[in-house]
């Protein structure tokens, strides 16, 4: 029994040559080992702050931080590198974000109407058989122009067209169109997304509008008055407007083109060719049927067996539909006299 | 006209840097603005000075002077942060009125969340103390001294502040030898905020823990609290509203027992023990009898279903 007692003492008095790492504190202190904070709630020592107050800061402070060292101490660590690594728990202290937490993408108006329609997409196949083609080809994406050229290698002028009209520019021009189209509601669908209100034309306000936006806002205004800005105030660095019309004050717009081109002559006689030698348009379903009226009414000169129009499914009804009265009866939706004109 | 209601990025720098002004998930690291007021020297000069020093490289400094009042206009603040991509800013600026005075803020959705205006009432720089200086990048330990900081509102904020200035980055992990730099905010009756920084000295104890002693290595400022602006209490909750995604779902089936013992709990689908390949034994194979019984056993049910489907015909 004495060697262990003589071991305790000898622990004791080396733990003696050491300062202790014990902190005595009123009330307890909060920490937070995630972030390496204390907040200590104790009450100063009023006297000592006032009198030597460097000293007493050290003296509190180095409390506190042995505190919060003793905490960190205790945490479970693990060697990295040569070095003692401690892991630290998450941090208690929340702090603000710098912005919103980003919520889900809001729908475009496609996905909003296909939403509530229930439409859903249909998977397409990536290779279509083309008949004219005999052979398998893409139906969207790599190689799909391709196939498609080779395809409509040539194309149709329809009938009432100019007969010079380059279909394939055509073609070209209709795909542009769709290309703009869609970015146009792309936009759409980003300003939707962000809710702000924007006019649709005019002035767009400070934020949107461009600085030449801005500069025909102000002359427009400007020339407002009764005496057409004639007693306004010149701003610094403002361009004046070249007149007062209103493509003279909105400039950018393009000024009617002069009826006098450099090759007149050829103009006029062109002007005149369209006139003289106008091709008449040709309505088929109109030829067709005054062909027919013609066959008809030579068949009835002949004396040949006469058709009888037969009466329209839809025609019969007419005499069902009773004249409406005032008051009187019920109302059949179900035998619905014909639509448009009242008849009396 | 619609085309012109939102501006594209041209470039894709530009995109690049359009995205990172959106909201995100995981926020990088918040940066300072070091903003100069109309008159700005001195000790709010030096004080910008060692601020930065302290925040490195989480900063972005601006060097020209800015006739800016804060809390009268914070726009171009405002817009000032937006552009460097900042968090927090610091605007110094001396005047009669209002000598030695700096701005800490910090913003929320490009808009000031809030700001305090601190009067330097006495400052000794890092420079002024001569000894040895930690190194650079250390996360600091921050210690709160007053039972004030948790009175009032403005108290508390302010104090989510400074940790949110001074914390620098939230870490996994720390290695024991690098918690070398405490900083000590003490709030006095009077109102006064007492900024004291020390560097920790590990000594031996005797036991695994050591014990610290601290050696003021600055900067060391008394600051008056002059002007504050505080969000309201919806808009500062709505600001620190964290996201769902990173919060840690429940873990399904994973138990410890009282030893420490992780133990999870697996669930199987049914075993087809028919038609699993297993060894080929040839006590297992079948043998010819039982073949020829097998085929026998085949043929009489093919013929008992012919019968029965010409007897359905018929």
């Amino acid at each position: 029994m004495d060697v262990v007692k003589e071991v305790l003492a000898k622990h004791q008095k080396e733990l003696e040559k050491y300062k202790p790492i014990t902190v005595e504190k009123h009330l307890e202190c909060r920490l937070d080992v995630g972030t390496l904070l204390i907040t200590d709630p104790n009450d100063f020592d009023d006297r000592e702050l006032r009198d030597n107050r460097e000293e007493y800061l050290t003296a509190l402070t180095r409390e506190n931080t042995q505190l919060l060292l003793n905490a960190i101490w205790e945490l479970p660590t693990e060697r990295v590198d040569e070095s003692i690594v401690a892991k630290l728990p998450e941090p208690t202290t929340v702090l603000p974000r710098l912005r919103k937490v980003p919520g889900p993408r809001p729908l475009t108006k496609w996905e909003k109407f296909a939403k509530e329609k229930g439409i859903t997409k249909k998977k397409r196949d990536k290779k279509t058989y083309d008949e004219t083609l005999d052979k398998w080809v893409p139906t969207y994406g790599f190689k799909h122009v391709e196939a498609e050229k080779s395809k409509d290698w040539v194309l149709e002028v329809p009938q009432n067209a100019d007969p010079n009209t380059d279909m394939f520019q055509k073609k070209i021009d209709l795909r542009n169109e769709k290309v703009a189209k869609n970015e146009i509601q792309r936009m759409k669908n980003i300003v939707r997304a962000r809710k702000v209100d924007m006019p649709r034309s005019g002035y767009l306000g400070p934020e949107a509008a461009s600085s030449s936006q801005l500069l025909t806002a102000v002359t427009v205004a400007k020339s407002s008055t009764a005496s057409v800005g004639k007693f306004q105030n010149k701003l610094p660095k403002e361009k004046e407007a070249r007149g007062l019309g209103i493509k003279e004050l909105i400039p950018g717009g393009k000024r009617k083109a002069s009826h006098i081109t450099s090759n007149e002559r050829e103009a006029n006689l062109d002007l005149i060719k369209s006139v003289l030698h106008k091709k008449p348009k040709l309505n088929v379903d109109k030829a067709i049927s005054m062909q027919k009226e013609e066959d008809r009414l030579a068949r009835e000169a002949e004396g040949g067996p006469v058709r009888k129009a037969k009466p329209k499914g839809k025609g019969s009804r007419k005499a069902v539909g009773k004249k409406p009265k005032g008051n009187h009866g019920q109302r059949a939706p179900a035998k619905k006299a014909q639509a448009g004109r009242k008849r009396r | 006209m619609s085309l012109l209601r939102i501006r594209k990025p041209k470039t894709r720098k530009g995109k690049k840097i359009l995205m990172a002004r959106e909201p995100q998930l995981i926020e990088s690291a918040r940066t300072m603005l070091f903003v100069d007021g109309r008159k700005c020297g001195g000790n709010v000069k030096q004080c910008m000075k060692d601020l930065n020093q302290l925040k490195k490289p989480l900063v972005k400094v601006l060097n020209r002077k800015n006739d800016i009042t804060p809390f009268d206009d914070p726009s171009s603040l405002e817009f000032l942060t937006m552009k460097n991509d900042a968090a927090l800013f610091v605007f110094g600026s001396t005047s009669k009125k209002r000598p030695d005075n700096i701005v800490l803020g910090r913003l929320f959705e490009n808009e000031v969340l809030d700001m305090f205006e601190l009067g330097i009432k006495r400052y000794q720089a890092i420079s002024e103390f001569k000894n040895d200086k930690i190194g650079a990048c250390v996360k600091p330990c921050l210690v709160f001294n007053g039972p004030q900081w948790a009175q009032t509102e403005e108290l508390r904020r302010l104090r989510n502040l400074f940790i949110d200035t001074f914390h620098r980055e939230k870490v996994e992990s720390i290695r024991l030898q690098g918690v070398e730099h405490v900083m000590s905010f003490t709030v006095t009756d009077d109102m006064n905020i007492l900024l004291r920084s020390y560097k920790i000295l590990l000594k031996k104890s005797g036991q695994k823990t050591p014990r610290i002693e601290l050696e003021e290595i600055g900067p060391s400022a008394d600051f008056a609290i002059r002007r504050t602006k505080i969000a309201s209490e919806d808009l500062y909750k709505q600001a620190r509203k964290q996201p769902k995604q990173l919060k840690e779902g429940k873990k399904k089936n994973i138990s410890t027992d009282a030893l420490g013992n992780k133990k999870g709990r697996v669930h199987m689908g049914k075993q087809l023990t028919g038609s699993i390949q297993t060894r080929r034994v040839k006590a297992l194979r079948k043998t010819p009898e039982e073949k020829k019984e097998n085929r026998q056993k085949k043929k009489v049910a093919l013929k008992t279903a012919a019968a029965e489907a010409l007897a359905a015909s018929q």
